[in-house]
């Protein structure tokens, strides 16, 4: 099977008709997943292509298409208010591709869609996708093909890259998503390993980080205590310098946490294997599914 | 974005937070002009976007107008981790009877906006907080209410015993928070927090981080961008929507996505060679992006070798083949280019490399190997 999404999922698109939001409806359709519906204040009755209708609320269209799935393409001012909609009205998966939502807003949306039952994905994500089944956000499909390896990664191109080059290997996946690079995001590495560990088709997962925060050294921590299913990691930015940081806050709070190698060394300790260029990963893959 | 600390401090001030006078200058004469005119001792303190100004000499006494112009004209000529000081502060010198720590910050842990408190203040706070954490107060605000005078006072029985001083430093914290959040910032700090001998409690520097991502909604506070203070090539990239960090290496590197350019730049090194550079040019990026990518890159005189490593999904391939056509005319390469790209439209990128004399590779590792080969000076 897989995760978070799968044949069933029914979405729709908040933003359908912006530029963004219409190339990649396209893209979803054309990759097989259901789009439902999409919403677009003012354009309420149209229809994109002929065929999704567009409503002019998350309300009207998840009662007029029962959908259980969303996907965000809306501009950044706007991403918070869009995902506090699409919570409200009783969306249980919210993904949000926008990128550029201020931090300010991510901590007020996250308590609140988290007390209306929602999980959220992203922002600043490039989304999920189940090869074979469905797609969600903006990963290219085609470098996708469906096997037993679960990915979970809080980078877009750099996902894509170790995809591609699992997929040359002939290794394919059952989910792969994207979390997002921001500093406060919905679903975090443990929610995805913690899926991929209760999903029967996921074999081995694979896990790419950077530097900065924590969220890894407690990810692995997780594989230690809580996982059987074998688990490699990659994380990007051991060459990245320290910045010209200012203010005391930032190491108040999380010390030196955060490089690359303090998060390898958590890796390594907690067993998950540790690649240490992006190809590694598909050996390790291979020896760990032997 | 940083800002200086005069501008945090006039922000603070609009928001009642008690901030002894100061005033700018940009030459040791102003300096001096501003000392005299204050008629007491003054300190004279870098504007500079960089931590650590006390331990690098750009925070000093002058006890004389005279003594302000030689001491402002050593710190004008000051750079601090790479940049340049351009402007001081000049403020009168304050009678310290105790120093504390408060300071703000969007947590990523607790996903909310952490406060924190030292009764510990002063320029060894990163110490105390490592080798003493029970001297560090933290507190977690929900956004959605703010933080309650209950919790402030909290914070300040931490900080002091004397009620008068509780009270005060229990609004300072109110309007911190509230100066924080109303303008969009990621950070905001006050160290020290001072008591004075008379008993006042007030700031005596200031400090604060902006959220780029609030600036569209805030162009007051994005209004506060001093341009001089930055490093002029990460203005330029800024301006043309790229994300630029200059390094010391010989091999330029252009990639789409942080994690992959991050990964790129671990590449190089891995394979023996140095990065010049981290530079992201995002996602669709048109040709004009790649343009100005290169000037950048081709204006460091370190630069022996240029890789390109583009993995296209939103970013079409074609787009930055086009874009790398149209720089090499304008201005041709005097050193090597290595691209690769792979995904979206890469036939006809292919073709347009070709049609003008340049190939590109599909594997990142082949194309990182060669690149290193070619800024060292080795065959691949």
């Amino acid at each position: 099977m897989s995760i978070f999404i799968d044949k069933s999922t029914r979405l729709i698109v908040q933003g359908i008709t912006g530029r963004d939001g219409s190339f990649h409806t396209k893209q979803m359709i054309e990759y097989g997943t259901q789009v439902v519906g999409g919403v677009t204040p003012g354009k309420g009755g149209q229809k994109f292509e002929d065929k999704v209708p567009i409503f002019n609320t998350v309300a009207e269209a998840v009662r007029a298409t029962q959908a259980n799935a969303t996907v965000i393409y809306v501009p950044p001012m706007f991403a918070a208010d869009a995902m506090m909609e699409a919570a409200d009205a009783g969306v249980r998966f919210v993904v949000c591709i926008t990128e550029g939502v201020p931090v300010l807003d991510m901590t007020r949306v996250n308590p609140f869609v988290t007390e209306k039952g929602a999980r959220l994905l992203g922002p600043n994500c490039p989304g999920l996708i189940s090869p074979g089944q469905s797609k969600v956000g903006i990963i290219p499909g085609r470098i996708c093909t469906p096997g037993p390896v679960g990915l979970v990664s809080r980078s877009g191109t750099l996902t894509y890259e170790v995809v591609y080059q699992m997929t040359r290997a002939k290794i394919g996946q059952t989910t792969c998503v994207g979390i997002g690079g921001d500093p406060i995001n919905g679903t975090n590495f443990i929610d995805c390993l913690d899926a991929f560990e209760k999903d029967p088709n996921t074999e081995a997962v694979v896990m790419i980080g950077e530097i900065g925060g924590t969220d890894e050294q407690e990810a692995a921590r997780f594989v230690r205590e809580k996982m059987k299913k074998p688990v490699v990691g990659f994380i990007a930015g051991q060459t990245a310098p320290p910045g010209r940081r200012m203010g005391h806050a930032g190491a108040i709070i999380s010390g030196s946490a955060g490089t690359a190698a303090e998060k390898m060394q958590a890796f390594e300790e907690n067993g998950v294997g540790v690649a240490k260029r992006p190809i590694d990963v598909v050996d390790l893959l291979k020896r760990a599914m032997r | 974005m940083n800002i200086h600390e005069y501008q945090a401090k006039e922000i603070f001030r609009k928001y009642g937070i008690p901030i002894p006078p100061g005033e700018v200058a940009t030459t040791p004469e102003e300096a001096e002009a501003i000392a005299r005119k204050f008629g007491t001792t003054v300190v004279i303190k870098a504007q500079v976007h960089a931590g650590g100004r006390g331990k690098a000499g750009g925070v000093k006494l002058a006890k004389t107008p005279e003594d302000a112009k030689s001491i402002a004209g050593q710190i004008l000529r000051l750079t601090i981790k790479g940049l340049p000081v351009k402007k001081v502060l000049v403020t009168p010198a304050a009678d310290i009877a105790s120093e504390a720590y408060v300071g703000i910050i969007v947590d990523r842990a607790s996903k909310r906006p952490v406060f924190m408190a030292s009764p510990a203040g002063g320029i060894d706070i990163e110490e105390v907080a490592a080798k003493t954490p029970d001297k560090i107060l933290r507190r977690p605000v929900d956004p959605r209410y703010g933080l309650q005078l209950y919790e402030a006072m909290q914070l300040a029985f931490f900080l002091y015993s004397d009620m008068k001083q509780v009270r005060a430093a229990a609004k300072i914290l109110q309007q911190l928070y509230k100066a924080f959040f109303e303008n969009g910032g990621s950070l905001a700090e006050i160290n020290p927090l001072v008591t004075t001998p008379t008993g006042d409690v007030m700031a005596l520097d200031a400090k604060m981080v902006i959220d780029d991502n609030e600036l569209d909604r805030r162009p007051d506070i994005a209004a506060l961008r001093d341009e001089s203070a930055e490093d002029p090539s990460e203005v330029e990239a800024r301006k043309a929507n790229l994300t630029f960090i200059k390094l010391d290496g010989n091999v330029g590197c252009v990639v789409n996505g942080a994690g992959l350019a991050m990964a790129t730049m671990d590449l190089v090194k891995y394979y023996g060679g140095e990065p010049a550079n981290f530079l992201d040019i995002g996602g669709s990026s048109n040709p004009e992006k790649v343009v100005a990518a290169l000037r950048i890159i081709t204006s460091d005189p370190n630069v022996k070798a240029i890789l390109f490593n583009i993995f296209g999904g939103i970013t079409r391939t074609d787009d930055v083949a086009n874009g790398i056509v149209t720089a090499i005319k304008q201005n041709p390469l005097k050193v090597p280019l290595v691209i690769r790209l792979t995904g979206t439209n890469e036939e006809i990128a292919v073709k347009i490399l070709k049609e003008n004399g340049l190939s590109a590779m599909t594997d990142m590792d082949e194309a990182v190997k060669k690149a290193v080969a070619l800024a060292t000076g080795k065959a691949a």
